[in-house]
């Protein structure tokens, strides 16, 4: 049987028994399903997968119970590469920045998406796909793109200083991205300018499918507009929250291109994150096996907020 | 009478809203075409007249083969990733097989493992075979990324297929791949365009990827200019201006003709199943 079959066109008569011991809800299964076949039409996506996903993952896990500088041999340290990671102030910090970044690129951006399309849950906007379009744009660039404009416009002698000073806010001109204590901040704001557009048109265009019933209910009971966003709104988005909330902090984690342009971890070590120090400590200092073992937290710091996500959306209403 | 102001409003919130994502954009825009080497505060539109900037950054950040060898990588890695996630969405979504959801969950996970989890092996592993330092050492693995999700998504493409569809081709004789080809293929091709789009965006605005199988190699792809460019010439604004706008406009181009596929594919194929 582990012949794989081919022929093409050839009923085979078995799929009652597939059917009747499924427990999908699938009844309108056809009989005569191919099925071996199958596996000759999965089989190339999935060589590929093994080969140049799957496997290296499983050869990164593998890497990070290992002390390796990249040429030499390689030395078994067990979990001494992860116990550096929570023990070493470097490697710590570099995640408890990254959770400052998810404030700013996946928490900052679904509230302001979330406040604008509660405003306007109402209102039906005409010209939304001219909105749409330009919105969307900061996420089409390449974000070596974008760090590259941001670089700019942070200036020392740059139009955002320059508009501060115009407006008599002088005083509050600063080297953004020299600053040991904004540099961080300034990235994370540069990640919710990237993408509270693309917040903001998911939301719309979840809210346009609210029933207005809802809304005039609501109005009918004497809510008011936050009652009737916390009743109403809040709840009928659910599904883009979710779908918001994975995006956005999955790029709050993998951020690698701008902090490669603008600050390169610095200044000191105050930028530094996961994805940047996987790349310098195994391509620049040769730290494979520490490398490895941060991305290998990362992944799992990824998995789990995916999993907590998706569960806290699908479960949070009865 | 939920009306006028509400609707005011709104408008003045998405204006407001879409004005901060632009004015920077258009604030570059300005800047590319200042006189090279101005200063970096306000660029002004009445000194926007200098296309010859775009030409000299061309020349010396070598963009003529850049923009080449990005499209050397993201064009194949189009190509591959559709021709293997059709099958395979096929294969998951109409096909009955042994272990079929252990594979397909086998394959979702792909869509969570971040690059930073598989780089160091592939840098390493590839290396043996000669595979980094060439093109086909940044196609294979960019390939094999995006067939996680392009797998994901074709599937869901099938199974919204209609099941009658399916069953009246096999009755007229039809065998699974004729099926394949000349029924569900056509009902398909949106959600294809749609996977290549993303994907070749995706694809060239990457830029760990390259810049680590593609070290030691005199191989730049357009991101790695720009970054390389930015590195001679941190204060010359006009310059990066210029070299950031070359960099983005192939994508911004495809995106703008394109953008029904690439909406269709960020408001319905981010939502995981």
């Amino acid at each position: 049987m582990s012949v794989v079959d081919i022929t093409p066109g050839r009923d085979e008569r078995g799929t009652s028994r597939a059917v009747a011991t499924s427990s999908r809800r699938t009844p309108s299964s056809p009989p005569g399903e191919p099925r071996r076949v199958g596996y000759a039409f999965i089989a190339p996506a999935l060589i590929l997968y093994v080969l140049f996903v799957l496997g290296p993952f499983a050869h990164t896990i593998y890497l990070s119970f290992f002390s390796w500088d990249g040429v030499g041999p390689q030395r078994f340290v067990g979990l001494g590469n992860f116990q550096a990671i929570f023990g070493t102030s470097g490697l710590r910090d570099a995640f408890l920045h990254a959770f400052v970044l998810i404030f700013f690129y996946a928490v900052l951006t679904t509230l302001i998406g979330l406040v604008l399309a509660g405003v306007m849950a109402r209102a039906r906007i005409r010209g939304m796909g001219v909105y749409r379009t330009l919105l969307f744009l900061p996420f089409v660039i390449a974000p070596t793109a974008v760090a590259v404009i941001w670089q700019w416009l942070l200036a020392e002698g740059g139009p955002i200083n320059a508009a501060l000073a115009a407006v008599g806010l002088g005083a509050f001109r600063e080297a953004w991205l020299g600053s040991f204590s904004l540099a961080l901040p300034t990235v994370g704001l540069i990640g919710t300018w990237i993408l509270y557009g693309l917040a903001l048109v998911l939301f719309l265009a979840g809210v346009q499918k609210i029933p207005t019933e809802l809304y005039e209910a609501a109005r009918i009971d004497g809510a008011g507009p936050i009652r009737e966003f916390l009743a109403v709104t809040l709840p009928g988005l659910r599904n883009e929250i979710v779908v918001v909330l994975v995006l956005t902090v999955t790029a709050a984690l993998r951020n690698f291109d701008l902090i490669y342009v603008l600050t390169q971890g610095g200044p000191g070590t105050s930028t530094e994150v996961p994805s940047w120090m996987v790349y310098n400590q195994a391509f620049v200092i040769g730290d494979v096996g520490a490398a490895a073992a941060v991305g290998v937290v990362l992944a799992i710091l990824i998995f789990a907020v995916n999993f907590i996500i998706t569960r806290l959306g699908t479960g949070s209403v009865s | 009478m939920i009306g006028r102001i509400e609707r005011a409003v709104g408008y003045t919130i998405l204006t407001l809203a879409t004005v901060i994502v632009i004015l920077p954009l258009l604030g570059v825009l300005v800047m590319a075409l200042d006189s090279p080497g101005s200063g970096s505060a306000a660029p002004s539109l009445a000194n926007a007249n200098h296309f010859g900037n775009f030409a000299a950054v061309w020349q010396q950040a070598g963009f003529g083969s850049a923009l080449r060898a990005s499209a050397i990588i993201a064009l194949p890695t189009v190509a591959i990733t559709v021709v293997a996630s059709v099958p395979a969405g096929y294969g998951f979504a109409i096909m009955k097989f042994r272990g079929r959801s252990l594979l397909f969950y086998t394959l979702l996970l792909g869509l969570l493992i971040p690059v930073e989890a598989m780089i160091i092996p592939l840098y390493f592993d590839l290396r043996p075979f000669g595979l980094t330092g060439n093109y086909w050492g940044v196609i294979l693995p960019d390939s094999a990324f995006s067939i996680a999700f392009g797998g994901f998504w074709m599937r869901a493409a099938f199974l919204s297929a209609p099941r009658s569809l399916i069953e009246a081709a096999r009755l007229d004789g039809a065998n699974t791949l004729n099926t394949l080809r000349c029924v569900l293929l056509p009902l398909v091709r949106p959600q294809v365009l749609t996977l290549a789009v993303l994907v070749f965006v995706g694809t060239w605005n990457d830029f760990l990827f390259p810049l680590v199988m593609l070290s030691g190699s005199n191989i730049q792809t357009a991101p790695m200019s720009l970054v390389y460019f930015q590195g001679l010439h941190t204060t010359n604004f006009t310059y990066l201006a210029s070299a950031a706008i070359i960099t983005a406009i192939p994508v911004v181009i495809i995106y703008v003709l394109l953008q029904r596929s690439f909406l269709r594919g960020m408001i319905s194929g981010a939502i995981r199943g």
